[in-house]
């Protein structure tokens, strides 16, 4: 309960936000100086084109790029922040999209949980996935990975990551992996500018326009969990899912980490990961573990439960479990 | 026009440019081939900068590769000035006083290296001003990263400030003031030692990679970097006493020799505890070596660099163990090339790339730099050794101008 920390605990708050006034005054001087000498490029130059739509993107371009860290702003500064991008998604991309900056829900933390003794392979989360949160398909990004296993393994690393065929096969099961949403997560203690954090609701989250590309949280990760983007990554247009977060499946740029949120844009509203929804079989569960009348308490309560190198005390939010 | 009194400060930035440009053709045409390295991968990294790191050979399970096994194995060279430092300031080592400035300017061009491989290894290089503290926000002390920043730049600033000023005081014809930088360099021999730990800790403290989570990595890359720098620097000093006429005491290269030896035996026998534990007790913690030594799963790419690592290491150390008594440049410089060079693949490659491999799920691939990669590491390369040339040129002018003053002195006094 005391590791949930309220958004408006002041102590926590505080922690975060030293030096912060100072910070914000610099910044502000630096972006009014920006927007001044960004406009005086654009009527001082040779611009003819459509002028004021021109400036007006310059001008949102230069506040998004000194825009401060997500976590350090307040709920109008988030709003701001969705707003300003909404804005630049139609100027830049003509594009429509809702982007939300909805904070955690009250007295919430999820958890989840695989069934290996129900998947059977057939791999609808992972395509789920990528439609959901507008993954890269040049490169072919994918959150979720499915191994498959031989009976008596529990360690994905023994398994094949990369089966191509039909399944279920005989005498195999199958075991999935993504970010696991530690407590104790050892990429958020990596992070040097701290563009990686732990939501209230448990969701470890990667403020997509703070982070600086050093990849030093995908050499903490034990699990395999994060996926950096080596190039400039592309969504088809008529396939990019609209309804977005700031901390979820917006649109990322070349040289960011991302990682799997709990599909942060759904589960604040009340509805399940699309992995979960996805799912053929039923082998995922995902819940609130402080509500002791969820599914997810009753699978911890009820089944046989493990986690995946519970010796790094990583405390992750995800276990398997055993019908 | 040797001894034309010195004239303050500006007279001393104008008379070191000049030092430092001027010269004979074949300076000139050093220079120029050196800057046209430089353009090459400054073009090569404006096509990263514009495509984004997938011009690389780096992907999600090897994610970092040539530019920070270099950083890595830079570190290690800045941070061997130390052993210049310590006999010349600390045991008043009059032969190593000679020199020192040689070790200083090393390390400042060994630490810009490191500064730009970090830089051009950034995803988001034009937000890096997130890590700046005050204006950014700065994860310390969490993120041993944040300390690298602080002990690098701040390992920076000592080895810049130092030299400066006992040159400057050099220059206009004063001693230096001992109270005045004294305290600097025993900040910065304790610091020397800090870049070193820190940098190890980076990977060592990561759970995650059981190949890095060993409690030798910090004290085996100390070892390994007073062996490799102490041979940079003798490359330097063997360049310096060929081509021009400052002169350099034999004397020194035995004294050299005798650090190099001692720390490269060191990180020999620390090597070999190493292999001993993975081989003989093998767990699967010891995929990454064995990747590493034989490959596996049939991948193998590393294996011939690292048997030619350990070759050169070996060869190395032996000539410098068992050489001839006396000075004997080419001699010196292939012992000292086949040492650094084996350290170089040992420290850097050999080090960062398996403790990717195999990934945390078990997926073993392989890694090789990309075409841009090697330009923008040469390129990287080339303005270091550019910065140590244009630093060290007239930092020996200005030390023989000043010996030839104290040398005048001397009779009428
Ligand atoms: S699984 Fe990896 S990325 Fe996810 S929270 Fe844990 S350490 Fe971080
Ligand atoms: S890649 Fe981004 S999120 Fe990861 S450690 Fe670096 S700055 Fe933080």
């Amino acid at each position: 309960m005391n590791s949930r920390k309220d958004e408006t605990d002041p102590m926590n708050k505080e922690e975060i936000v030293e030096g912060k006034s100072s910070r914000r005054s610099f910044l502000k001087g630096l972006s009014i100086a920006a927007a001044a000498s960004s406009a005086a490029l654009v009527t001082g130059g040779c611009s003819l084109e459509s002028l004021p739509k021109s400036r007006e993107e310059l001008g949102l371009k230069w506040e998004t790029y000194f825009q401060e860290n997500y976590r350090l702003m307040t709920q109008e500064e988030k709003d701001q922040t969705v707003e300003r991008l909404t804005r630049q998604a139609k100027l830049e991309d003509n594009l429509d999209i809702h982007i939300s900056s909805q904070p955690p829900r009250e007295k919430v933390l999820y958890g989840y949980a695989f069934n290996i003794s129900r998947c059977e392979g057939f791999m609808d989360c992972v395509e789920a996935c990528v439609q959901e949160n507008n993954l890269d398909r040049n490169a072919k990004t994918q959150y979720i990975r499915i191994f498959e296993m031989e009976p008596g393994k529990l360690d994905p690393s023994t398994g094949d990551g990369k089966y191509f065929h039909k399944v279920p096969v005989d005498d195999k099961f199958y075991m999935g992996v993504q970010c696991f949403h530690c407590e104790n997560a050892p990429c958020i203690k990596a992070c040097p500018v701290k563009a990686t954090w732990r939501e209230p609701d448990g969701i470890v989250v990667v403020d997509y326009n703070w982070c600086i590309g050093c990849r030093y949280c995908m050499a903490a990760c034990p699990y395999y969990g994060r996926r950096f983007n080596w190039g400039e990554p592309s969504v088809p247009e008529e396939e990019i899912t609209r309804q977005q977060h700031y901390l979820g499946n917006r649109k990322r740029m070349k040289g960011v980490m991302e990682k799997c949120t709990f599909c942060i844009q759904r589960t604040r509203q009340g509805k399940l990961p699309a992995c979960v929804e996805a799912c053929p079989t039923g082998s995922r569960v995902f819940g609130n573990l402080l509500d002791p009348d969820s599914e997810i308490r009753f699978v911890l309560k009820n089944k046989k439960v493990f986690r995946f190198k519970e010796e790094l005390g990583t405390d992750p939010k995800f276990w398997y479990f055993i019908d | 026009m040797n001894n034309s009194p010195g004239k303050g400060c500006t007279g001393f930035i104008a008379d070191c440019s000049k030092w430092a440009l001027t010269g004979s053709t074949s300076y000139k045409v050093y220079l120029l081939v050196l800057l046209a390295i430089i353009g090459t991968g400054a073009w090569a990294y404006s096509n990263q900068f514009r495509d984004g790191l997938i011009v690389t050979g780096m992907s999600d399970i090897v994610s970092w590769g040539l530019y920070i096994s270099n950083f890595t194995f830079f570190v290690g060279v800045a941070a061997a000035a130390v052993m210049l430092i310590l006999p010349a300031y600390i045991f008043k080592d009059a032969d190593f006083h000679e020199v020192v400035i040689i070790g200083e300017c090393v390390a400042v061009g060994a630490l810009v290296m490191c500064l730009l491989f970090i830089s051009v290894d950034m995803g988001g290089p034009l937000r890096l001003w997130h890590i700046i503290p005050g204006i950014g926000l700065f994860n310390w002390p969490s993120s041993i990263l944040t300390w690298d920043v602080l002990v690098l730049n701040g390992y920076l600033a000592l080895n810049v400030f130092v030299p400066l000023y006992i040159l400057y005081c050099n220059y206009n014809n004063r001693k230096p003031v001992g109270w005045k930088y004294q305290p600097f360099i025993f900040l910065s021999i304790f610091w020397a030692v800090s870049i070193h730990m820190v940098t190890a800790f980076l990977y060592q403290g990561l759970p995650a990679r059981p190949f890095w989570n060993n409690p030798l990595l910090g004290p085996r890359f100390l070892a390994s970097a007073f062996a490799a720098g102490p041979a940079v620097i003798m490359m330097v000093i063997i360049i310096i006493k060929e081509n021009t006429t400052f002169h350099i005491d034999p004397i020194i290269f035995k004294k050299l020799k005798r650090i190099i030896v001692i720390s490269a035996i060191i990180n020999l026998l620390m090597l070999f505890s190493e292999v001993f534990k993975e081989f003989y007790t093998f767990t699967h913690h010891s995929l990454s070596a064995q990747y590493l030594f034989f490959g596996l799963d049939g991948r193998d790419a590393l294996v011939p660099w690292i048997w030619t690592a350990i070759s050169l290491n070996i060869f190395g150390t032996l000539l410098f163990a068992f050489g001839p008594r006396t000075y004997k440049p080419k001699y010196l410089m292939v012992a000292a090339i086949s040492l650094f060079t084996g350290i170089w693949i040992e420290k850097g490659f050999g080090l960062i790339v398996p403790g990717f491999i195999p990934s945390p799920l078990g997926e073993v691939i392989d890694y090789s730099a990309s075409g841009i990669e090697i330009l923008i590491t040469l390129g990287i390369l080339a303005t270091g050794i550019l910065i140590v040339t244009l630093l060290i040129k007239p930092a020996l002018k200005i030390l023989s101008r000043y010996k030839d003053f104290e040398r005048q002195k001397l009779p009428s006094s």
